[in-house]
């Protein structure tokens, strides 16, 4: 428990990747290896079941804290995490004691189904038995939740360095079917329970955003456009029977898409596919927001299967008949591309992502500039003879985005953050004129630099007119720019109508509160898009 | 009748006829400590502790009219008897200790109750009626005893060494500063000030405080000798330019703030050492019940929250506004609660 606690602490002092890696690497040298799997299973989401309830938690901590129930919420919401909040309020242990971190994670486990007097036991025995560190690790083993910056990718890179086994591998396994309690460290990163040789991804071929006219790139005819979909890129592997799909991240997601897992019995062995899974309705291309619905879920229902059914729209075939396809050129690749995804025999779900057939710029400029009508974000440009490159590399691919919206706005309520953010104002809400009223339109919190998050805190502290709980009503004084990417009537904002992703897209310190957008500007708007 | 008033330049005694603290230039500036958001420049005459004297001359420059008083020393201002007693907060802070007709006021300034090994400790003084702080006063602020914190300082410093960093403690220059050069010096690792430090240390040596030797930082100091000690700058320089032109810097904060992680994360700092020149919450807990005082006045940090904690368990308390806790190092490095606001918005 201790080395675990001391990884927790170094994970945290740090903000660099590479720092990270290097902690996480030191930890799997030196921890006992039963703790390593649960480990493993903590970073990756794999939740064992809650064995308390977080009312349970709070009441035992606020008990035995012995403060009252409104300054234990004060103090929480100072905090903002529970877990600390508990570790931090409670007083200082009577005893010490060193159990390895299977151990608790085990004993917490049993605690299922026992009764509340056995469970207020067993955690305020731990509680009092663990230093402050140690106790917000234990309050985090009991929720399951970690959030501390280690991805999956940058878990198994650590991993792979510290095994010295290659890294898609690593991911193959740990993404597979495997409990910490029933498998051994070596096994799990040998990958024991999976063929971690058929699964391997190819590394994506990126594009670079267009930074000047694309009459620069030269005649439109050497040049394939499409449009560039907002969803997730991702890579279709089959091979030796088995499917797979990895994300752009080069994570495993194959499970939280049981749409496209008749492919394991319609695709050839030893194809691989590049492309993008969107959520497809009717035909129709689903905004992002109806897919985000969908993503990191480890059980899927049924409304979420019909809400946000999911497509993939194919652009690239990477594998043929286990052969290696990037040396050829897009036009051969496509021709390919078009030839295997005939062979599916189940229509609709994988289709090939359509080309835009234009005669010049001019026209296909035109054609972008309503790449909203049909829930994309512009469009992608990639030159016909171009191979399929690793990684990202200049003058093949170029992604043509069409700018967001933009509206200015004031603020008029500001909240405090949470985590790292948690004693400044940094969550706000803006208004748009209506009349001679002002009416919320957008709640956004991230594009400011610390700088300027500063500067709103001290204005916030200095212009509040009014207290409610945590948020505060300021002078509306301050004017920002709201960039979105998409506009929809709502019933259950007064505005009547809702932002698609707001964010602050700058501080206009040269607008005064009078020169804001009107509400029906954003009307205009709306009706424009319908 | 009460003898002190808050008023909007500062805490007032009209029967004495002076301010404590106050903010905006007055004729007679009573001051507990030299902490920037205590004492201004501009006041006609000054009256402090010895020990904060050459602070002041240090900080607002040679031509002060100050007068001085040790611990425990008393002198009557138009009738009010009037001393000082030692706060525990940094050298030379004192908690003012007002009485007339028998009613006696203490204004703590600010104060913590552990001895830190260099200010003189804090001495609770009874009385009818104490201003108290209440910059960590929610019950989460929990210091850990200080030796705790100085040898985890030095096992990061240690570790730092081994992995060729240059370990760079960003601490208060006035408080702060000394007391980690104290704690840290039983180390044998030189320790590398800021010249902002160095000039009030040496103000403090000439004053007859017995000070550990530290090395002032100056151009031709080589980076690889930096890297086998420790280096002490204030807050001012955390995010300079300076640090970056070191071999490879790992920063540690100095501050209470320390204590949450989002305090940690928000200054992107290396590491995070809760080390506290305020009362924690058991503290000033303590503190207030051993004045004995019917009516306490809470001014800057929690103040909402920790007065009406007070009146639940039976202590009279009200909160009040100051402007206090504003250029404080712990204030300035992360303030989550602004006094002056809560006073407005309620």
């Amino acid at each position: 428990m201790k080395r675990f606690t001391a990884l927790i602490a170094q994970l945290e002092m740090s903000n660099k990747t590479n720092d990270k890696i290097a902690a996480l690497v030191r930890y799997f040298e030196e921890a006992e290896d039963l703790d390593k799997p649960y480990v493993i299973a903590m970073f990756t989401g794999k939740r064992p079941r809650r064995p308390v309830s977080t009312s349970l938690i709070k009441e035992w901590a606020t008990e035995l804290s012995g403060v009252p129930a409104w300054l234990f919420a004060e103090s929480y919401h100072s905090v903002g995490d529970l877990s600390e909040t508990i570790a931090l309020i409670l007083p200082p242990p009577g005893r010490t004691t060193d159990l390895p971190l299977h151990q608790w994670i085990r004993a917490l486990g049993d605690l299922n189904g026992q009764s509340d007097e056995v469970k207020k036991k067993f955690i305020t025995d731990a509680w009092d038995s663990l230093d402050m560190q140690e106790r917000f690790v234990f309050n985090k083993l009991i929720s399951g939740n970690f959030r501390i910056g280690v991805s999956n990718k940058m878990l198994v890179n650590a991993l792979a360095k510290q095994s010295h086994t290659e890294s898609n591998k690593i991911m193959h396994s740990i993404m597979g079917k495997w409990k910490p309690d029933e498998i051994s460290y070596q096994d799990l990163i040998g990958g024991a329970h999976v063929d971690t040789d058929r699964s391997w991804p190819y590394p994506f071929c990126l594009a670079y955003a267009l930074d000047n006219e694309p009459e620069s790139l030269g005649d439109v005819k050497d040049w394939q456009a499409e449009w560039k979909w907002d969803g997730i890129r991702g890579q279709i592997v089959k091979r030796g029977g088995e499917l797979f799909i990895w994300s752009r991240g080069e994570e495993l997601v194959t499970d939280q898409f049981p749409e496209l897992h008749f492919l394991a019995d319609e695709l050839e062995d030893g194809t691989v596919l590049d492309g993008e899974i969107l959520s497809v309705k009717d035909g129709k291309v689903q905004s992002f927001s109806v897919l985000q619905q969908r993503l990191n879920r480890k059980t899927i229902s049924k409304g979420q299967l019909a809400n946000a059914p999911v497509a993939f729209y194919g652009y690239d075939l990477l594998e043929l008949k286990g052969m290696d396809q990037r040396g050829e050129t897009l036009a051969i690749r496509r021709k390919q591309l078009t030839e295997v995804i005939k062979t599916i025999k189940t229509e609709g779900i994988v289709v090939i992502s359509p080309t835009i057939e234009v005669g010049s710029w001019e026209a296909l400029a035109l054609l972008r500039a309503d790449s909203r009508s049909n829930n994309s974000e512009g469009l992608m440009l990639k030159k016909l003879d171009s191979l399929y490159h690793s990684g990202r590399k200049r003058g093949d691919w170029w992604k043509w985005k069409i700018n967001p919206y933009t509206v200015d706005t004031v603020m008029i309520y500001a909240q405090k953050g949470s985590g790292r953010r948690a004693n400044f104002f940094t969550d706000y809400t803006f208004a748009v004129r209506d009349g001679d009223q002002l009416i919320t339109i957008a709640k956004a919190y991230s594009g400011l630099s610390d700088q300027e998050i500063k500067e709103v805190d001290a204005f916030v502290k200095k212009n509040a007119i009014e207290k409610f709980g945590p948020v505060r009503t300021v002078k509306p004084e301050l004017v920002f720019e709201i960039a979105f990417e998409g506009i929809a009537e709502s019933k259950r904002h007064k505005a009547g109508l809702a932002l698609r992703f707001p964010r602050i897209a700058r501080w206009r310190k040269d607008k005064k509160a009078a020169e804001i957008n009107t509400l029906e500007d954003l009307k205009q708007l709306l009706h424009s898009t319908l | 009748m009460a003898l002190i008033r808050f008023t909007n330049k500062g805490i007032y005694c009209k029967q004495g006829d002076f301010y404590i603290d106050p903010w905006q230039p007055v004729k007679l500036a009573v001051t507990t400590h030299g902490h920037a958001d205590h004492v201004k420049w501009g006041n006609q005459a000054y009256l402090c502790h010895e020990l904060t004297k050459p602070i002041l001359l240090q900080r607002l420059g040679p031509e002060l009219h100050i007068q001085t008083l040790a611990y425990g020393e008393e002198i009557t201002i138009n009738g009010v008897s009037l001393s000082m007693f030692p706060a525990g907060h940094v050298i030379g802070s004192a908690q003012i200790r007002l009485e007339y007709k028998g009613e006696v006021t203490v204004v703590s300034g600010d104060y913590k109750v552990e001895y830190d090994g260099i200010s003189t400790a804090f001495e609770p003084v009874k009385c009818h009626t104490f201003v108290s702080e209440s910059t960590f006063g929610l019950p989460i602020y929990k210091w850990l005893p200080q030796q705790v914190i100085f040898d985890q300082i030095n096992n990061w410093a240690h570790s730092n060494q081994e992995q060729q960093k240059t370990s760079v403690l960003i601490a208060y220059s006035l408080g702060k500063a000394q007391r980690l050069i104290k704690g840290l010096s039983e180390a044998d690792r030189p320790i590398y000030v800021h010249s902002s430090i160095a000039n009030l240390n040496d103000a403090f040596i000439q004053a007859g405080v017995a000070l550990p030797e530290t090395i002032r930082i100056s151009p031709d100091i080589r980076k690889e000798e930096l890297q086998k000690g420790i280096v002490i700058v204030p807050p001012a320089l955390a995010d300079g330019r300076w640090i970056k032109t070191l071999q490879q810097a790992a920063t540690g904060v100095c501050s209470g703030w320390m204590q949450v992680r989002a305090g940690r994360r928000w200054r992107s700092a290396d590491a995070g050492f809760a080390l506290s020149d305020h009362a924690d919450w058991p503290g000033l807990l303590s503190a207030i019940k051993a004045t004995g005082a019917e009516k306490i006045f809470v001014t800057h940090g929690f103040t909402a929250t920790f007065s009406k904690y007070l009146n639940e368990i039976g202590i009279q308390a009200e909160e009040v506004k100051t402007q206090y806790g504003t250029e404080d190092d712990e204030t300035a490095i992360s303030a989550p609660e602004n006094p002056a606001i809560k006073e407005e918005a309620d």
